[in-house]
């Protein structure tokens, strides 16, 4: 269990009140200035030595991917863009931030906006998180009006803007270049890559995008250093995380626990455990809707972090770990993630557009039994004809529930296909 | 300097130029690679996924396949267009295209032409495991040229890139997200551009089809004839698809010099009004009405009336749509006769002197290296849409400024406009603009001078100011020539080239309409001239060759019928100075004749021997007497015009030359397809 003394979100659950004063009390904002002038090297450094890993699901250094920004100035504006198009499904943990610990953002935006000399930074923030949005723009008035932000932002000399941007509340413009592209007016469509955005991103100015969390943890970790936070954890896979518990769980909450937490603990510990027991436990979710479920048994050992999720083919992606207990019908449960991506597409690239379709047919059909078992082989090859051959990773992220599946719970379908076939026989005999 | 790197594609080595996308590597190397969105002169979408591939470079295979339309090659990339997993994603892309695209090939006009049926058959699996119901879109309507069948579409793209890139309209987009995208108009309007049709070539699929052409042919039983286009003087390149004596359908060929891969719709659609309208036998009037004649009545007749004239009364004008050999011809009939009176600029233009004055000289590729234009009177986007094409990608560079004096219309991009008095001119020169600041900092600028500036008394005192300012500037120097003066008929480079031009002593063509207005004149010859505002005059015998019965038929008292431009060979020289030919699709129709015939039967009517007997002993004379013809010598720049003195303007004034785009000659006002699309907008608009 992760000490209170380690936590970096003291007020994630909102007993506090977010504003200026209160996040000063806490910590934040606290002498901001000789953090900026350490200079972009030293801070960008100390994020790589820390082993901060992105938090928006890809899990990629944040620290490494500050250092593809252009050294030198090219004469354009360079740009820090924060995602916090949270909508992924049964993530939740960045909402909490923007509602309560805004000023941690903030503070991370200005500190990232100097280790890569940005000038400008957006706050891409979903639609539906109208609340949060409020909270977040009387935060940022707060911190203008106390000279954080802005001209010679803290008085470390540096000129740091930040605007908050509304999207509409599509899923797609959580994706990077489909959030510039939102940004800048466009349809939100993912662009191609190359060029990726730290070459050309957005209005075709160097670019860096990083989720939420990734941000808003990077203040605390250059006052408490480096090593404080890559000794948290476990190699490779450092520091603390928000992790999501939803689902069948008896108490289910938003945690800030120590990244390769088993996952039993995390379930039994702070979500008051499965409903009905452990043994109850059918499958889990590990890393918010579009990742591979893991089955029972893998839930007993795996680790929660990054390479643990991978070796078992899943993922940590968000952290958002949804538990399904053995009244749960498998099938269709993917079924409407199916529906979800499906909704969800852009409708740019032909194996995303017409294949995620074709994908929810299939698995409403699996889910009433309505289908042959060969089936479910065409259903396979067909996630393998998607995945790897989109534009972005939607095409992935609709594939991987349904390999899920199939991988560990084939059996689940076949019964399905039988139990209909028998019951159509004994109506039709 | 060309960069080359060494690549291998399928494990065979290729010398390649750096920078190339993948696909283009592939295709120069001759392994093709399938697609549906990738088109060489649009951007980059990547979005149909069909051009997969694997590649390997020093970091090792890639770990999935890439989209070789959006990847450049580099050195020792590694290509593999046929492993597995390539197929897989192949295979993959046209199952899922296929999923919800209507089988109906058998009822869809693109069959047969068809990138999908194509594709489907080399790189397809064959059959389908898709149960499901398939999406239906409904049709939208894009005006009287473009039919859709949006149910066929495969969400490629290129028309929205199209729209927005080359015809700089962004009138067609998509709308709606994932399985629900549709791609339509604006608010379901037609379409405006002058090249809309293109996108009927670009569409892979049967969702744009042409309208005008539908369920008439299939495109195996068509005769394709590669020629030009003499619609406007930019000489686009052709092919001429007829069945039997009709001609079906126009399309593009590829020209990177002039029309690139594109035609306007005038071109695409003219063709229903070869069918109209047509003179197909001689015709003399007898007791004032048109009565159909014999070719020897009406030969016998245009010799009695040309030799009871006298010669000085006799003359002649030219039409738009004549080829040089027939120009020719006539200026050595007129010749003989002892006329002077001949001309060939029917709208009354005064451009004269060497090629070079009235040439586009800096050649339409010449756009490409400029750095800033300047067009003076000219409505370019009716009188060449392709050039206005161009400068529309020009005009994306910030930097790249556009002045116009004359015609403020809306021409799909931004620019200063000066003013519309040609007088505008003369500020410049004297540094009175503020557009100065802006010509002094360019290092290749344009001038395009449209015709309608050069009309009137002082059109070539303003000619000559002109080309003193393209000297001030950097229009003209030492390894530039940027003086440009833009046509719209297709004739009239051509002729002027062979000086069908009246001598000091002859009369121009507006000498020659106020004789005929004022019953000063015995004869006049018109050969295709139609683009006249006369009125029938009992006093002059008025003799029409062509080969529609327009303006020029109904003043006649002797009408020759003659073959349309794709009816016969026939040169012709574009407005850059490029001579290229014309070659014959159909026959002529009825008794008409091609119409260098027609002179040399007159000729030999009246007992003179003009020189030839056959086209070939025709063009063999003109191209000995006129080089510049030969449409085999090597195309090069011409040297840049001579200054010349010039006085202050008077009351000179600019001409709108074209009223109605779609209706600028005879062969265009027979066609009802371009009549539709003339009244269609202004019928929406009025809705």
């Amino acid at each position: 269990m992760l000490d209170n003394k380690d936590k970096i979100f003291n007020n994630l659950y909102g007993f506090e009140p977010w504003n200026l004063v209160n996040a000063k009390l806490r910590g934040d904002w606290d002498n901001t200035k000789d953090i900026l002038l350490k200079g972009r090297e030293k801070i960008t450094e100390e994020v790589i030595s820390s082993g901060l890993r992105g938090r928006g699901g890809a899990g990629f250094s944040t620290g490494v991917k500050w250092t593809f920004m252009p050294k030198e100035p090219t004469g354009k504006t360079h740009y820090l863009v924060v995602n916090a198009d949270e909508s992924e499904p049964g993530t939740c943990k960045d909402r909490e931030i923007l509602r309560n610990e805004p000023h941690k953002l903030l503070e991370g935006c200005v500190i990232a906006c100097a280790a890569m000399g940005a000038q400008v930074c957006y706050i891409y923030i979903r639609g539906e998180f109208i609340n949060e949005r409020h909270v977040l723009e009387s935060a940022l008035k707060e911190a203008y009006d106390d000279g954080l932000v802005g001209k010679n932002a803290c008085g470390s000399g540096l000129d740091i803007e930040i605007f908050i941007h509304h999207g509409a509340g599509a899923y797609i413009c959580g994706e990077e270049t489909a959030l510039l592209e939102s940004l800048e007016g466009k349809k939100g469509m993912p662009r191609l890559k190359p060029p990726f955005p730290a070459a050309a991103g957005l209005y075709g100015c160097p670019t860096t995008v990083n989720n939420v969390e990734s941000i808003a943890v990077v203040p605390t970790i250059l006052r408490r250093g480096s090593s404080w936070f890559s000794g948290i954890g476990k190699e490779n896979n450092t520091g603390t995380k928000i992790f999501c518990i939803s689902g069948h769980v008896n108490k289910p909450c938003n945690v800030e626990e120590e990244m390769g937490i088993p996952l039993k603990d995390l379930i039994e510990k702070h979500a008051g455990g499965v409903i009905g027991g452990w043994d109850n436990l059918l499958a889990v979710i590990p890393g918010g809707s579009s990742v591979p479920m893991i089955p029972k048994e893998i839930c007993d050992e795996v680790l929660m972090d990054f390479d643990s999720l991978q070796a078992v083919k899943s993922g940590l992606g968000t952290a958002a770990v949804i538990v399904m207990d053995k009244s749960t019908d498998l099938i269709k449960a993917i079924s409407r993630i199916s529906y979800f991506y499906k909704h969800e597409s852009c409708g740019q690239c032909t194996p995303c557009r017409e294949g995620t379709g074709w994908l929810w047919e299939m698995m409403e059909k699996m889910a009433k039994g309505e289908a042959k078992k060969e089936d479910i082989d065409t259903l396979l090859s067909l996630t393998k004809r998607i995945e790897g051959h989109t534009i972005c990773a939607l095409g992935d992220a609709a594939a991987w529930p349904i390999q899920g599946l199939i991988r560990h719970f084939r059996h689940h379908i076949e019964d399905r296909i039988d139990q209909y076939q028998k019951e159509s026989n004994e109506n039709y005999g | 300097m060309r960069i080359m790197v060494n690549i291998k594609i399928d494990d065979k080595d290729y010398e390649v130029e750096d920078g190339l996308a993948i696909i283009q590597a592939c295709e120069i190397a001759g392994v093709e690679v399938p697609r549906f969105c990738y088109h060489e002169k649009l951007s980059i979408a990547g979005n149909c996924r069909m051009c997969l591939v694997d590649v390997e470079d020093s970091r090792g295979l890639s770990p999935k396949p890439i989209a070789s339309c959006a990847m450049q090659v580099s050195e020792g990339l590694k290509i593999y267009t046929k492993s597995e997993r390539v197929k897989n994603a192949q295979e993959g892309a046209l199952e899922f295209l296929l999923m919800n695209h209507p089988l109906d090939c058998p009822i869809c006009d693109q069959g047969g032409e068809c990138d999908l049926q194509d594709q489907s058959m080399a790189f397809g699996y064959g059959s389908s495991r898709f149960e499901g119901d398939k999406r239906a879109v409904e049709s939208k309507d894009m005006g009287p040229f473009i039919k859709t069948e949006m149910t066929r579409c495969i969400h490629c793209t290129r028309c929205v890139r199209f729209s927005s890139e080359i015809s700089g309209n962004d009138e067609i987009g998509s709308i709606g997200r994932g399985h629900d995208m549709e791609i339509t108009t604006y608010l379901n309007q037609a379409v405006e551009s002058e090249l809309s049709g293109n996108v009927i070539d670009l569409c892979p699929v049967g969702a744009l089809t042409s309208k005008p052409y539908a369920f008439s042919a299939r495109p195996w039983e068509l005769n394709k004839t590669e020629t030009i286009d003499i619609m406007d003087a930019m000489g686009s390149n052709i092919r001429i698809d007829s069945k039997g004596l009709r001609v079906m359908r126009v399309l593009p060929r590829l020209n990177e010099d002039i029309n690139e891969e594109w035609i306007t719709d005038k071109t695409r659609f003219f063709w229903d009004g070869l069918n109209n309208q047509r003179i197909d036998k001689p015709y003399k009037r007898v007791d004032g009405i048109l009565k159909p004649t014999s070719w020897k009545s009406a030969l016998e007749l245009a010799k009695e009336k040309i030799s009871n004239s006298k010669s000085e009364k006799i003359s002649a004008l030219s039409g738009d749509l004549v080829d040089i050999e027939t120009v020719y011809a006539l200026k050595k009939l007129m010749k003989n006769i002892g006329s002077d009176n001949f001309d060939c600029r029917q709208d009354g233009s005064r451009i004269s002197g060497p090629p070079e004055r009235w040439l586009f000289n800096s050649t339409f590729n010449g756009i490409e290296d400029s750095d800033g234009c300047l067009i003076i009177g000219s409505d370019i986007r009716k009188e060449a849409p392709l050039l206005n094409s161009r400068l529309l990608r020009k005009s994306r560079d910030d930097e790249y400024k556009i002045g116009v004096i004359g015609f403020n219309n809306d021409i799909t991009f931004d620019f200063d406009f000066l003013g519309e008095n040609p007088s505008i001119v003369e500020d410049i020169l004297i540094g009175n603009n503020n557009f100065c600041d802006d010509l002094s900092s360019m290092n290749k600028p344009l001038m395009i001078l449209g015709q309608g500036a050069l009309i009137g008394e002082d059109a070539e005192n303003f000619q000559n100011i002109c080309i003193d300012l393209a000297y001030k500037f950097n229009f003209i120097n030492n390894d530039w020539n940027g003086f440009n003066v833009l046509h719209s008929a297709a004739s009239r480079a051509g002729a002027m080239s062979i000086g069908f031009l009246p001598s000091d002593k002859g009369m121009i063509t507006d000498e020659i309409l106020s004789n005929y207005n004022n019953k000063k004149l015995d004869l006049l010859y018109l050969l295709g001239a139609d683009e006249l505002n006369l009125e029938k005059n009992d006093d002059c015998f008025v003799i029409y060759q062509g080969h529609h019965g327009d303006i020029g038929a109904q003043i006649a008292d002797l009408v020759f019928p003659a073959a349309a431009f794709c009816e016969q060979n026939g040169l012709y020289m574009n407005t850059e100075g490029r001579v290229q030919e014309s070659i014959r699709s159909t026959f002529p129709l009825g008794e008409a004749k091609e119409n260098w015939e027609i002179i040399y039967l007159l000729a030999k009517e009246m007992s003179f021997d003009i020189g030839f007997s056959n086209l070939n002993e025709l063009r063999n004379q003109l191209i000995e007497e006129f080089p510049i013809i030969n449409p085999y010598r090597e195309f090069e720049p011409l040297p840049s015009p001579k200054k010349d003195e010039f006085n202050k303007l008077n009351g000179h004034q600019f001409k709108r030359i074209i009223d109605s785009y779609w209706q600028t000659n005879s062969i265009a006002r027979a066609s009802s397809n371009l009549s539709i699309r003339n009244n269609y907008i202004k019928e929406e608009n009025n809705r």
